[in-house]
């Protein structure tokens, strides 16, 4: 049974209530209002356009919509920019509920496969918590040889770094780029305490439980 | 009054009167034409030895009548207030200077303008006669009230503590009306997060134990006579006897009942107890007593409910209601928060289109939605039983979903509010002739309303409606105000409303009711004509029963006696000169406003000759709305022309068409209408004033048409307050189109 089924089996089709407990900020969806000045607001809701803007994420969870919620691309189209939380007349932090919700989908393992956001978040992550930098030189590399749809592809990867070759050898003149990072690279000082730090955020997290009436501190 | 009649004029010469005008002259003219027996000119009337000059004149030359020329009537009736004579005013500072531009060129047509209002302020002071009060007076204090409901208690309670005793009237066995049958209510104190004890308990002891209060139950008002201060009441009380009540002034809070869901089969309603409207849900909570809600058909615990908002409201189709109750949204989330402090695990679903939660509603509603009341934006289209449940069928408006559905145990419809108004006075004579018309009228049995005041007036049982069905004159400008002096509605009989509104618009109708009172005991006005001593009398010996005033009169104040005569109930009348407008014989008029006192200015205008190219426009402008404009019109010194003479008036209504007529076949090259906006949207401060006044007007035309003069030369205009800025353009433009028409050949004759 994958976790996605146990999930559901444990709700019985009550979404709102899963959403409560298992995702980020996920007590706030009940207190929307449905006005849509999060979808309004949202500068990424234009071009290319989300399949479900905020408002009626809110409205489908409460709705039961749960593998239309959790399978969609929508809140993976955010970028941060925090318009809507600042609109938001009932003060719900849409930002964080939108990357809650795509973070528990990918949890469940039932996100969106080859979203290039998702790919890169994970490329980006396990650049990451490898040594507690971002090695800028492995970051890139690995999206050279990856197409858009996250996919292993060398033959492209050396084409667009043949392109990329002057621009590469300025940066060696003027030292912003080290070759030599690609043998590890330099680290943050201790591992250890990174390795510990993100053991407990991953314990933290699976224990993660409703706070009971958040919504209520308005 | 005085037997022996002695005018005096007076002139201002404060203001810039005195430079702009030449008073000498105008004295002259008072004297000569005016034939006033005491003129005097003073440097600034209005202050405390000008007032001492006419007092004066008052104590020691015996003046009775007065005519002031100085500034507008509207201005300094403090230092201008001689309750004992009659007082002209003519407007020579906002009517004349105020108005002209101070240039030697203007001089000449100002000063014409200045002595002509001398003139009509002298010939109207002269056909004036002191205001006496109506004589037909009553002192009694006592209030009814009508309902006992929390509007009805409450108006019952406030009168007794400003000092007034009331008989309370209500047709059930109990006091409280629906609030008494409530679980409990939307809280009207902060925080606002939980229904609160409605209090109706406490509400009912507290008038129980007034000793000023008498309570009828199980009781109806069987007759209402009289007029306000003599209202005389039969009250049929339970055991079949009549109780009769000595009553000043009328409040009804006769309160709503709810939409009828009987008419929404379509929810189910009828088909299966499940589903129940507010009321059933308040009765289904107070068996419940704060446990487990269970549901009518089989008993079972409630573990899911749906609240459909708007059923059978904001209706496009006609059908059902139109409007919005306002109040639904409230008590839907009320009733959902019953279910959820009962049990949070029990799902309550709104269905709403719009949730409206109006006075601290959206704090109500925030709560319900931290207590996890699911809100869906939505419209039911039905609602069937779906095995042992009920699928309640909705097209979801946020997800554009026709087909969405929930599962409920439970259906609770937000019906809405119908007022309890009795009968519709103004439909009756359009159904009863369908009734008796053609054999083929197939006969029908409809239940009839029952009249709630059953008023022995004229014009009907009860209190004219407004809006469908609710008993008002205007939601805004003057709430509570019938338009039946004295009578007084509150509550939701007056627009659909909450308890808390109506709580407070029961103190606003028990204090209008307080004023209607007092003033009927004076004998004078109550509003808006608020302490005017005038009153409407008729020479019966020119009356021809035509009837037209019982019709028009807006506040059925005019009866018909047993010889088919008008009969004049004064405490009941506003003042407006509706009836004296209607009156084609003219036998109705007021000691100071009459057919004469306007005729009389219409006639004391000097008309120059056909070749003098100065025409002469007569403005008959509402002193309510259009004559306080003009007013600020002059104080912006707006500047318009010297053409115009105007008069006010009471109301549009009170236009009496002679005026016009004479006017015309005096000379006159047009003639100006000034009123308020009737119809629908109505702004006349008498409710159908103006519109009746219009109508009348509408008939003009053949006559003008019998005088050979062009259509143009009456012309109707909607004024209000606001439109000071526009008013001057409209009459320069209305002043320029009369000397392209030409002037009238009527002059000289």
């Amino acid at each position: 049974m994958s976790a996605n089924q146990q999930m559901a089996a444990k709700y019985q089709n009550r979404f709102l209530k899963e959403v409560e407990e298992q995702v980020e900020m996920g007590e706030w969806v009940k207190m929307c209002m449905q006005c849509g000045v999060c979808s309004g607001s949202c500068p990424t809701n234009f071009q290319p356009g989300w399949d479900h803007p905020p408002q009626e994420i809110f409205m489908m969870i409460r709705a039961g919509k749960r593998e239309e919620v959790l399978k969609s691309e929508s809140m993976w189209m955010c970028t941060s920019c925090y318009n809507c939380i600042v609109r938001c007349p009932r003060k719900i932090p849409i930002t964080h509920i939108m990357h809650g919700l795509a973070n528990y989908a990918h949890r469940l393992g039932i996100a969106p496969k080859g979203q290039p956001t998702r790919a890169f978040a994970k490329l980006f992550w396990n650049n990451c918590i490898h040594t507690g930098r971002v090695n800028e030189l492995k970051l890139s590399m690995g999206l050279y040889f990856k197409d858009a749809e996250g996919k292993i592809n060398i033959g492209q990867g050396i084409k667009k770094g043949l392109e990329m070759k002057n621009v590469a050898i300025g940066l060696l003149k003027a030292k912003r780029l080290n070759p030599f990072e690609i043998f590890g690279g330099h680290k943050c000082k201790d591992q250890k305490g990174i390795a510990a730090m993100l053991k407990k955020a991953r314990e933290l997290e699976s224990q993660r439980k409703p706070l009971s009436q958040s919504g209520a501190a308005r | 009054m005085a037997d022996e009649k002695k005018f005096a004029a007076y002139i201002c010469k404060g203001c810039g009167l005195g430079e702009r005008l030449d008073a000498d002259a105008l004295v002259k003219v008072a004297q000569k034409e005016g034939k006033m027996n005491v003129v005097r000119q003073h440097e600034f009337l209005c202050n405390a030895d000008g007032v001492a000059m006419i007092k004066n004149d008052i104590a020691s030359e015996g003046v009775t009548h007065i005519m002031i020329g100085a500034c507008s009537r509207r201005a300094k009736t403090d230092a201008f207030n001689f309750p004992n004579h009659a007082l002209a005013r003519a407007n020579l500072r906002e009517g004349v200077i105020w108005i002209r531009p101070h240039t030697d060129e203007a001089r000449e047509t100002t000063q014409e303008m200045a002595e002509d209002y001398i003139r009509m302020g002298c010939a109207e002071v002269k056909a004036m006669t002191v205001p006496g009060g109506n004589p037909n007076t009553g002192g009694n204090r006592t209030l009814l009230v009508v309902g006992g409901g929390p509007t009805g208690m409450t108006a019952a309670l406030e009168a007794s503590k400003t000092g007034y005793p009331v008989v309370l009237v209500e047709k059930t066995g109990a006091l409280g009306g629906w609030a008494a049958k409530l679980w409990k209510r939307i809280p009207v104190h902060e925080p606002f997060k939980a229904p609160v004890d409605a209090g109706m308990a406490d509400m009912i002891a507290q008038v129980e134990a007034d000793p000023n209060i008498k309570v009828y139950l199980n009781a109806m008002i069987a007759k209402s006579d009289g007029a306000p201060g003599r209202f005389v009441v039969d009250i049929a009380t339970e055991s079949g006897s009549i109780a009769t009540e000595d009553i000043g002034a009328i409040v009804q809070a006769t309160g709503f009942d709810l939409y009828d869901a009987n008419k929404l089969p379509e929810f189910g309603y009828g088909k299966t107890p499940d589903v129940v409207d507010q009321a059933g849900l308040e009765a289904l909570a107070r068996a419940a007593n704060g446990g487990p809600i269970k549901r009518p058909s089989d008993g079972k615990e409630v573990k899911s409910v749906a609240f459909v908002q708007c059923a059978g409201q904001r209706d496009a189709s006609g059908k059902h209601l139109t409007y919005c109750s306002g109040t639904c949204c409230n008590i839907s989330i009320k009733q959902a928060m019953y279910f959820k402090d009962a049990n949070p695990s029990v799902d309550a679903t709104v269905i709403y289109t719009d949730l409206r939660t109006p006075g601290n509603g959206e704090d109500f509603y925030r709560s319900a939605q931290e207590k996890g009341v699911i809100f869906t934006k939505g419209k039911v289209a039905t609602v069937t039983p779906a095995g042992g449940n009920l699928s309640v069928n909705f097209h979801d408006l946020i997800l554009d979903d026709k087909n969405a559905q929930i599962e409920a145990d439970l259906v609770v419809l937000a019906t809405g509010q119908v007022p309890n108004s009795g009968v519709n006075i103004d439909a009756a004579p359009v159904e009863e002739p369908a009734q008796g018309g053609g054999a083929a009228a197939a006969p029908q049995v409809k239940i009839k309303p029952i009249s709630i005041l059953n008023l022995t007036y004229r014009q009907g049982p009860d209190v004219p409606q407004f809006k469908w069905g609710f008993t008002d004159s205007h939601f805004i400008c003057f709430p509570y105000e019938t338009r039946r002096t004295g009578i007084y509605t509150a509550g939701p009989v007056r627009r659909p409303m909450d308890m808390l509104q109506a709580r407070e618009d029961a103190t606003g109708a028990t204090l209008k009711a307080i004023q209607a009172l007092e003033n009927a005991q004076l004998g004078r006005a109550a509003h808006p004509r608020s302490g005017d001593l005038s009153f409407p009398t008729v020479r019966l010996e020119g009356c021809t029963q035509c009837k037209r005033c019982t019709v028009e009169c807006p506040f059925g104040a005019i009866d018909e006696d047993e010889k088919r005569f008008p009969k004049f109930n004064e405490s009941r009348c506003r003042r407006c000169g509706t009836c004296m407008g209607a009156c084609p014989v003219r036998v109705i008029s007021f000691e100071n406003y009459s057919v004469n006192t306007v005729g009389a200015q219409i006639k004391a205008v000097n008309i120059p000759d056909e070749f003098s190219e100065k025409p002469r426009i007569l403005i008959l402008a509402c002193e309510n709305d259009a004559y306080p404009a003009l007013d600020m019109a002059a104080m912006n010194r707006n500047e318009y022309s010297a053409y115009v003479r105007v008069v006010p008036v009471r109301c549009l209504g009170s236009v009496n068409t002679i005026w016009i007529t004479d006017a015309l076949n005096g000379g006159y090259d047009g003639v100006m209408l000034m009123g308020c906006k009737s119809g629908e949207e109505y702004q006349c401060h008498f409710v159908k004033g103006s519109e009746l006044g219009r109508y009348r007007l509408s008939k003009v035309g053949d006559t003008l048409k019998g005088m050979n003069l062009e259509a143009e030369r009456v012309f109707d205009m909607e004024v209000a307050i606001t439109d000071m800025h526009t008013l001057p353009k409209k009459i320069n433009d209305y002043a320029a189109q009369i000397v392209e028409m030409g002037l009238s050949p009527f002059k000289g004759f």
